[in-house]
């Protein structure tokens, strides 16, 4: 017998909270930061990133799909037999989005 | 309940190639479901380097959002855009899966529930953009 992995509540709160913040919000950020911005529908002089509201928000936006994303690509990875290690591969996936949360963090702190 | 699980090297595994998601449009549908979560991590990695050119200054954050309107750009957005739709479809009929409403004694069906989720995104997203447009400066 194996020990159960007990901080597995705890990724998957972050993959579902993650998930909510990708589907609620990040099209219509898309629309704004991948098309309305670079071909100039609406200026944008980055003025808005001052704010420590907007800052908060963001970090929210940018760190939790990234809980998402590695709950996802873990178990597409091992769905697909593709003979990845599942240690080395767990701590690519959720290791990155602890790194990429706290990249998110140290970016929005010094913008 | 126990805290412990059988071995899994004591349990049968059925050999399946790594190709079994090709099989069935099904399967297919649900790996790129699986997958869109990379292509929307893959937006917020670029969105967050864009943030990042603002502490260099103004120019410098122009330059990026330039280069940008880019066709390859463009088209790298177009198919994250479409990823990002598909999720938040496929979120929404899984949220009305686990999410049972009621009304009194009555249940409300599963497509209210996702119809109602859908229309509050659309509020959401209207929202962010109006916000986006009174602060942008």
């Amino acid at each position: 017998m194996i020990r159960e992995n007990t901080t597995e509540p705890l990724w998957w709160g972050l993959f579902s909270a993650g998930g909510v913040v990708a589907a609620f919000l990040v099209p219509i950020h898309v629309i704004i930061a991948g098309f309305a911005v670079p071909l100039g529908w609406i200026s944008d002089p980055g003025m808005l990133y001052r704010s420590w509201l907007v800052r908060i928000y963001l970090f929210v936006l940018i760190s939790l799909p990234l809980y998402h994303w590695a709950h996802r690509f873990y178990f597409a990875v091992n769905d697909m037999q593709l003979g990845v290690p599942r240690k080395p591969l767990s701590l690519l996936c959720y290791g990155g989005a602890v790194v990429g949360t706290v990249v998110t963090a140290w970016v929005l702190l010094r913008l | 309940m126990s805290a412990t699980r059988p071995d899994r090297s004591k349990l049968y595994h059925q050999q399946v190639p790594s190709t079994w998601w090709l099989k069935k449009s099904t399967y297919f549908l649900f790996m790129l479901r699986e997958l869109s979560s990379v292509f929307i991590a893959l937006f917020l990695v670029v969105y967050l380097v864009q943030l990042y050119q603002l502490s260099d200054g103004p120019q410098a954050y122009a330059a990026f959002t330039h280069k940008l309107s880019s066709p390859g750009w463009i088209l790298f957005h177009l198919v994250v855009l479409l990823f990002a739709i598909y999720h938040s479809f496929t979120w929404f009929q899984s949220t009305a899966v686990i999410l049972v409403l009621r009304i009194g004694d009555r249940v409300i069906p599963r497509e209210m529930v996702t119809a109602l989720n859908i229309g509050a995104w659309g509020l959401v997203s209207l929202a962010i953009l109006i916000l986006f447009l009174a602060l942008k400066g």
